[in-house]
């Protein structure tokens, strides 16, 4: 499938009978998805926005990523939101790899696909693990003790400031967390089809790119995740 | 392409189970979701006549009342406070998202999108059978709401917190709230997969010669309606999962420091607020969901049945957009109230005001293609022109609440009811109705009976001003909405109270001889279905390509080649040409102009 590659001819691009994109409906219907799923993000970040700078009071006490997030495995060290950079990088390392995947596919060469979904799906991995390894630090508090309940966050309690911080951390990270969660197993299962053969018999690795676009959107959503809740 | 692919599925045999139940063919999904919004309607009727019983007649014995309700929710065969809110926001929830969203995009875009633009049938089959399913099932949800022992969501069909968060509030937040968030989430996803199904039908698999300049406005219509679903239901998700999160988690997204019974609860930070511009954000995109799709229906029935060329169709074109964009920068107009900054309400106040233009181009569209038209009154031509009347009257509310200094008086009373109720209630099924009558040939073979099609009408008009008319009194009376009875309230002087409780008699008898007219349509709609005279291929000489396809349906819509389109689809009463119509796929003479 050399859609992508044919030139557009403006004058009958629109004239029916074909795609004036050049892209098959399976491929449209994923990016009109994505802009939807986008809204909801984008309703769950105004939300957040609106929470934190509607009230002054919430304003005020709304903690800085900095002086909550500044732990770091393996170490005692003060080091600010680097751990989530980190998390970031192995997110967009995982955008990259995809992108080559897609390219091996547009190449017919399998086992370029096959080499670089897989360490998609392992920069997936790695992404979610960081993520439970990050809650369970919030979550122990500013004692750093997970084990007592006294002064644990939960999304009743936040010993960091407004509930309302707690309540959102969980919830967007959480439901960022889900969609790499889906896309992972997306991923998994297309992987599986490849090694089978599957879109080598079928002509074409279009299904490869569609998984693509979702993987990339969820990496898009969580740089504004960062952005938004932890840097601002 | 794979667009290709959908050539060769044409002719494989289909079972029982394939065909009628678990059908790919869009044809029968399309008639699937007019039946189950049939019926949905039916029970939003029966629904809202119970509590205008109440209204009219409050607190007198009604056997009606007990028949439906039972000693449960009717003892003595008086309605239970409780149950009224619950009839209440059961009854909008349905007609709004059910028949109205569900219902009217589901049958019409189904049915007519891959017949008007000459497909084999939707782009993905599997996804529109899978659509109408979490549509059935969320239906099922909602109606099952109906039966807890705690009763349905009693919150009204905006489902504001605090009143919507807590179980202990009132008995319609515990069982029948979660039931009713469990149902709408099914039913946005349905709306959502049925929605870029849509988009991509139309933008892919449109036949050849098929410009986009060239498409009915019915297409035009269904299209712009998904994408609007498409980039407002995604925020009701939001809306909905984090009303979810403070129902079951403790979370206090929506809620500060509410006191119950005396009790201060623990959750606190949130604001109810933030809610509002969620839902509103998606409510007033909603309007025009459920409103373009029948605008779309009666552009094609007007001009089909004046039989003349629909007057100004790329400005149709041009006010269908616009009213989607300016959609989604209103819905601060619903929030006049909620203590909004009086600048920004003015902003609001401004971008309401020129949907006011959109609208009125459509309006005086319709108007100039009637005008010296060669009309004949089929009764979905009846049914169209009740639609302009009604969007015009609804739309002149409209004007009014759109001026926050003005909705500020009238803000939740019955005045905002009868406003939308008009211009959205009645011109949607005005044109929902249109569309059963114009396309039935369609989709089951046979005509309907034309003569009860007009008593259908004329009952239906004048029951429905009859009900919404004198509410808008009631409303600028004083009277708000949502309250289960006026009597005992010292709210009102006494003339004034009594001019009220008279008009809710007269409303309340309206609505109930309204409600009954629909029964000729039932009955007309299920025996024209099995005993109706057979339809010609073309029986409103109309110039689109569904009327090229065979009566009897053919999986694949037409038997042989797919037809070519060679002009727009309004040439009607051209001059020069032999018959006053001229289907789509005649090519252009020599010499002649495309429109």
């Amino acid at each position: 499938m050399s859609a992508a590659t044919q030139e557009i001819d403006r004058s009958t691009a629109w004239g029916g009978k074909e795609s004036p994109f050049r892209v098959s409906y399976g491929k449209l219907m994923m990016w009109f998805f994505l802009v939807s799923d986008g809204l909801t993000f984008g309703g769950l970040l105004t939300a957040l926005g609106y929470a934190k700078f509607s009230n002054p009071e919430t304003s005020m006490t709304w903690p800085s990523g900095e002086s909550v997030f500044f732990h770091f495995p393996f170490t005692h060290a003060t080091l600010p939101l680097l751990y989530v950079a980190l998390m970031t990088f192995i997110l967009i390392v995982s955008s990259v790899t995809m992108v080559l995947a897609v390219e091996a596919g547009h190449r017919m060469d399998k086992k370029g696909v096959i080499k670089w979904l897989l360490w998609t799906v392992v920069g997936g991995f790695i992404f979610l693990g960081s993520q439970v390894w990050e809650w369970a630090t919030f979550i122990a508090g500013p004692d750093g003790d997970i084990s007592t309940w006294v002064d644990n966050a939960t999304l009743a309690h936040n010993p960091y400031g407004p509930t309302l911080y707690a309540n959102f951390f969980f919830f967007i990270t959480g439901f960022h967390g889900f969609h790499v969660f889906t896309g992972v197993v997306f991923n998994a299962l297309v992987l599986r089809n490849v090694i089978r053969g599957v879109y080598h018999k079928r002509g074409h690795y279009e299904m490869v790119e569609k998984v693509g676009l979702y993987w990339h959107f969820v990496d898009l959503v969580w740089v504004f995740v960062f952005t938004f809740y932890y840097l601002v | 392409m794979s667009a290709a692919a959908h050539t060769d599925h044409g002719h494989h045999k289909e079972s029982f189970i394939t065909k009628y139940l678990f059908s790919q063919d869009h044809k029968m999904i399309g008639k699937q979701f007019l039946v189950t919004a049939i019926f949905m309607a039916i029970v939003a009727v029966i629904l809202s006549i119970l509590f205008r019983i109440q209204l009219a007649w409050p607190g007198e014995s009604n056997s009606v009342l007990s028949f439906f309700l039972g000693d449960t929710w009717a003892p003595d065969g008086v309605l239970d406070r409780g149950m009224y809110l619950g009839l209440v926001t059961i009854h909008g929830t349905i007609m709004v998202f059910f028949v109205l969203t569900g219902g009217l995009s589901g049958t019409f875009s189904n049915l007519l999108i891959p017949l008007q633009i000459g497909a084999r049938d939707m782009a993905s089959g599997l996804l529109n059978m899978i659509s109408y399913w979490l549509f059935f099932l969320s239906s099922i949800l909602m109606l099952y709401s109906l039966f807890l022992e705690t009763g349905p969501a009693s919150a009204g069909w905006t489902i504001y917190p605090p009143l919507s968060v807590y179980e202990e509030a009132i008995p319609g937040s515990g069982a029948g709230m979660t039931m009713w968030l469990t149902s709408m989430t099914i039913f946005i996803a349905s709306s959502l997969i049925g929605s870029l199904n849509y988009i991509v039908t139309v933008l892919n698999l449109r036949t050849t010669g098929l410009k986009m300049t060239r498409l009915p406005l019915t297409i035009w219509a269904f299209f712009v309606t998904a994408i609007i679903g498409v980039l407002s239901f995604p925020v009701l998700v939001s809306a909905v999962v984090l009303m979810l999160m403070d129902r079951g988690l403790g979370t206090s997204f929506y809620v500060n420091d509410t006191i119950i019974n005396g009790e201060i609860l623990e959750q606190s930070g949130g604001s109810p607020i933030l809610y509002e511009h969620l839902f509103w954000f998606l409510g007033h995109p909603e309007v025009y969901i459920v409103l373009l799709p029948a605008l779309g229906l009666t552009s094609e029935i007007i001009s089909t049945n004046a039989r003349k060329p629909i007057f100004g169709y790329r400005a149709m074109i041009g006010s269908i957009l616009a009213i989607a964009f300016l959609s989604f920068i209103v819905w601060g107009h619903h929030m006049f109230v909620s203590g909004m900054n009086p600048f920004l309400g003015g902003v609001f106040v401004f971008t309401t005001l020129l949907i006011a233009i959109p609208s009125a181009v459509k309006v005086f569209n319709y108007i100039t293609t009637l005008w010296k038209g060669n009309i004949r009154f089929t009764p979905a031509m009846l049914f169209s022109i009740g639609l302009v009347s009604s969007f015009i009257t609804g739309g002149v509310t409209g004007i009014i609440l759109a001026d926050s200094a003005l909705d500020i008086a009238v803000h939740d009373t019955y005045f905002v009811v009868a406003h939308f109720h008009v211009v959205m209630g009645l011109s949607a099924i005005f044109g929902m109705f249109a569309g059963i009558y114009h396309w039935f040939p369609k989709m089951y073979g046979r005509m309907m009976n034309s003569k009860l099609g007009m008593v259908h009408f004329w009952l239906t008009l004048v029951s429905a001003y009859g009900v919404f008319f004198p509410m808008h009194f009631v409303g600028i009376g004083g009277a708000p909405r949502r309250y289960y009875d006026y009597s005992v309230y010292e709210l009102f002087d006494s003339n004034q109270f009594q001019m009220i409780m008279d008009l809710n008699v007269v409303i309340s008898i309206f609505a109930i001889v309204g409600g009954l007219a629909q029964i000729i349509f039932l009955f007309n709609f299920f025996y024209s279905a099995s005993k109706g005279q057979k339809a010609v291929q073309n029986p409103w000489k109309g110039n689109t390509l569904e009327w090229t396809t065979p009566v009897e349906h053919v999986h694949g819509n037409w038997p042989g080649e797919l037809p070519v389109v060679h002009r727009w689809p309004y040439d009607y009463s051209k001059p020069g040409a032999e018959e006053d119509y001229i289907p789509q796929t005649v090519p252009l003479a020599p010499g002649e102009e495309d429109h």
